[in-house]
């Protein structure tokens, strides 16, 4: 084991900033992270023990217990469960005898539960071993479990056909589906790459940044900062070294998007960070992908290579003299935070992937405190087009606040989930009738995931766009049959409670009690004060630090705006106080042990 | 560049250096803004939230906002002080926060918040957490049931080589703050007597140096936290 991990650490040149990716590969050749090669690591990279601890510990793909030889991580999100996961769960801890968050007895199998894998519109899903099971059903569940006990490599598991599009390749051989179903300016097929490479290159830096101004496109994360002033902010700035992220990192339950790109069109994005590369004088770009998509690693290092050989990537890039620019995949590791851009550039250098206060902003204090653009996926897709077809023709697309287009993540109770490009200013409405699901049947909407809104018919006729729904584009249709509170409410408020950095106090503590009072309510212990209470704490959240503990609260508050008949529903109508406090449950335990029956 | 700015706290004017943090300001014109994860000296983290003004509208924290000229800072208006206070009823029930039996008590940053803010009890249900005390370590005793996560001696304590001797151990409502096994063994007792100054609760105690100031004669005991500041006088204004 010692030489392996030596060979790992002086993979990465010793250097402490890549301590995520000693760690993933670590994580990956041994399958945990033993405390001898947390010791080794530590000497080597002269940090403390404890140190690389907190990294490891942050993440929820690393771990410091053997997680089997078969690692399977199967998704909870709000729609898996909508499509059967419970089945699927409990077939999985069946077959293997294990509950969930245990290894078996001789260490063949692992089984753990995870926040959204961003397959929404093929639920429910797995990971194991980094390849992506989708669509599963017991009885896919048991066949997989006959694979694992008879030791079959994950590759020859697949019993599906493979995926759409790329997802067949060679290089990526996976059974995830494209599922794209409305194509437009973005995920043009026709794409033709280096084109704008090209024509960057006979223009001045600023020129390249007026076109983009003159586009008015925003940042398509969700915050819709525009980009133009982000990369000219980037461009006045003097320093020795800039750099471009393009934030792949998509967690927001729901959102699927960015994998369909990465896998269609990887040379759209390199070629949208080329671009701000030179538009901001940077000459380093990451791609920072979440860890979930790792089965796509070898697809695209080749890509950056072919880049790299027809000179996109590297020196003189098209013949430019000077115009320098390269491109380094980094992989998470399991955080929903990290998509923060702060907490994303903190991640890439290695460590928990906590937000930074700010100012500084990353434009001036970013990766290694230089001056950094992180831009979404989709952003950087868009700036190539409107490089290609200049400003005022993208602005010919969209609402005059919103320009442009937007790819939407649409998954849940439709015909059609998957992936659709359609142009700002689309209504709900719209929405329901493309993807096939019938409005009479819709009972709400949740816009933007779960740090978005809940919406209800009544709203229906709002449109996307920042100057009404704003959206990162994970839209998520749930039907009459469904459960709001139980299903859709709790289960949000889990993931934020999971995917809470845990550093402000507020983020940390307010969904937890939150969520205790919701608990309340759905066991019939709640009174009308619950409500008021909940709708008052809530607010203590916006003083949190990033965007994900400001909005930890909002699938409770939007979920009391527009459906709080449901609350009322159910708190007591002849009570104003109920301290929830179950005497015979609390109890019960030491009942059981003294063998003893509760006496109320 | 250093230079010479104005700013506005609830309507008073004063005069600030532009290399200073809103807190270090205000601090300095007689302005106590409460705080538990700052401490002079330290790289701030803005982690408690507490020390949360509004600059010209927007919700900040004072200890990682730099000044500007002209900022318009709002520090003791209702709302903040309302949500000052339920951070602190917040960090008290995550914990387990027993001050009569506690060897900082007197001495402790928190129960000095909770009773400038006049709190009897806190408006959220108690969590009651099981947490642990280590005390494997041979100068210092790491009691969790006390420990607010500020992060102080994660940023304040380092070992001569500049490595962590504290540091978060996973995320969440599961964080927790822990002493690395080989390096809390090498504790000095200087850097040891550090920690548990730099610690606001008592969460950090040297071994048998808990009660070496009595009861009564501690700091908060005879005046409130941040009566110092506001009793300061003013030169600079």
């Amino acid at each position: 084991m010692k030489n392996t991990i030596t060979k790992t650490i002086a993979k990465y040149h010793k250097d402490k900033t890549r301590l995520m990716d000693i760690l993933i590969d670590t994580q990956e050749e041994l399958g945990y992270i033993p405390k001898e090669a947390i010791s080794q690591i530590a000497e080597d990279l002269h940090m403390s023990e404890v140190d690389v601890e907190q990294t490891i510990s942050f993440y929820h793909f690393f771990s410091f217990q053997p997680t089997g030889k078969y690692s399977i991580y199967l998704n909870n999100s709000v729609v898996a469960v909508m499509m059967g996961r419970k089945e699927v769960a409990s077939t999985f801890e069946q077959e293997l005898g294990i509950k969930f968050g245990q290894v078996t007895a001789d260490g063949l199998a692992g089984l753990f539960e995870t926040s959204c894998i961003g397959m929404n519109d093929q639920e429910p899903a797995a990971i194991i071993n980094n390849m992506v099971f989708t669509r599963l059903t017991p009885f896919r569940v048991k066949e997989i479990v006959r694979d694992i006990k008879e030791g079959k490599p994950v590759v020859d598991m697949f019993r599906a056909s493979f995926g759409d599009g790329k997802n067949a390749s060679e290089l990526i051989r996976s059974v995830v589906s494209n599922n794209i179903r409305k194509i437009g300016p973005v995920l043009d097929p026709f794409y033709k790459p280096g084109e704008a490479i090209k024509k960057i290159i006979k223009m001045k830096p600023e020129e390249v940044i007026e076109e983009i101004k003159r586009s008015s496109i925003r940042g398509r994360g969700g915050a819709g900062f525009p980009t133009g002033l982000k990369w000219e902010f980037c461009r006045k700035i003097e320093a020795d070294k800039k750099y471009i992220f393009c934030n792949a990192d998509e967690g927001e339950p729901g959102t699927f998007k960015d994998r369909v790109i990465l896998t269609e069109l990887p040379r759209l994005i390199m070629e949208g960070m080329v671009v701000a590369g030179y538009a901001v004088g940077a000459t380093e770009g990451i791609l920072y992908i979440r860890f979930e998509y790792k089965y796509l690693e070898r697809y695209l290092e080749n890509i950056l290579q072919k880049a790299r050989e027809k000179n996109y990537l590297g020196k003189d890039i098209g013949g430019k003299k000077g115009f320098n620019f390269d491109i380094r995949i980094q992989f998470g590791a399991g955080a929903y935070v990290c998509g923060e851009e702060s907490a994303l550039i903190e991640s890439a250098e290695g460590k928990r992937g906590e937000p930074r206060d700010r100012p500084p902003f990353p434009v001036r204090r970013g990766y290694f405190d230089m001056p950094t653009v992180v831009n979404n996926v989709e952003t950087l897709c868009s700036a190539v087009k409107v490089i290609l077809n200049g400003g005022e023709w993208y602005k010919s697309f969209g609402t005059t606040e919103s320009t442009g287009t937007k790819l939407l993540s649409i998954s849940g109770d439709c015909r059609f989930p998957g992936v659709y490009e359609v142009d700002w200013g689309f209504s709900i409405n719209d929405m329901l009738e493309m993807v096939g699901a019938v409005n009479s049947e819709v009972q709400a909407v949740q816009v933007g995931g779960p740090s978005g809104a809940l919406i209800g018919p009544n709203e229906f006729n709002r449109i996307l766009g920042y100057e009404d729904l704003a959206t990162g584009g994970s839209l998520i249709i749930f039907g009459k049959h469904r459960d709001l509170l139980t299903d859709v409410v709790l289960n949000f408020t889990e993931f934020f409670i999971e995917e809470s950095c845990g550093s402000c106090s507020t983020c940390r503590i307010v969904p937890t009690i939150l969520m205790k009072k919701l608990k309340k309510i759905l066991n019939a212990r709640g009174v009308a004060q619950d409500i008021e209470d909940m709708t008052e704490w809530g607010k203590i959240l916006r003083a949190s630090r990033c965007g994900l503990g400001q909005t930890a609260a909002n699938p409770i508050l939007s979920s009391i705006k527009n459906f709080r008949h449901l609350y009322e529903e159910k708190v007591q109508k002849n009570k104003t106080f109920d301290s929830g406090f179950d005497l015979n449950a609390a109890v019960l335990e030491s009942c059981e042990a003294t063998n003893r029956i509760p006496n109320i | 560049m250093n230079k010479v700015v104005k700013i506005d706290i609830d309507g008073l004017e004063c005069i600030a250096n532009s290399d200073q943090y809103i807190i270090e300001a205000a601090r300095e014109n007689g302005i106590y803004i409460p705080t538990l994860c700052n401490y002079p000296g330290v790289k701030p983290k803005g982690g408690c939230r507490i020390c949360t003004v509004r600059v010209n509208g927007k919700q900040m924290t004072a200890c990682t906002t730099p000044v500007s000229d002209g900022m318009r800072i709002e520090n003791n208006t209702e709302e903040l002080i309302n949500l000052r206070k339920s951070i602190v009823e917040l960090l008290l029930v995550e914990g387990n926060h027993f001050c009569p039996s506690c060897e900082k008590s007197g001495n402790c940053e928190l129960q000095a918040l909770a009773y400038r803010f006049g709190i009897m009890a806190p408006r959220f249900p108690y969590l009651f957490p099981v947490r642990k005390v280590d005390a494997s370590h041979p100068k210092i005793i790491k009691d969790q049931n006390r420990c607010i996560l500020c992060k102080r001696c994660i940023r304040a304590i380092t070992d001569e080589k500049g490595r962590s001797v504290f540091a978060y151990r996973r995320r969440s409502s599961r964080v927790e703050v822990v002493v690395d096994s080989k390096l809390g063994k090498q504790l000095t007792d200087e850097l040891a007597q550090k920690a548990m100054d730099v610690c606001p609760v008592g969460s950090i105690l040297v071994k048998e140096k808990g009660f070496i100031t009595p009861i009564g004669e501690r700091k908060y005991d005879k005046n409130p936290i941040g009566s110092d500041i506001e009793n300061i006088t003013i030169t600079k204004r």
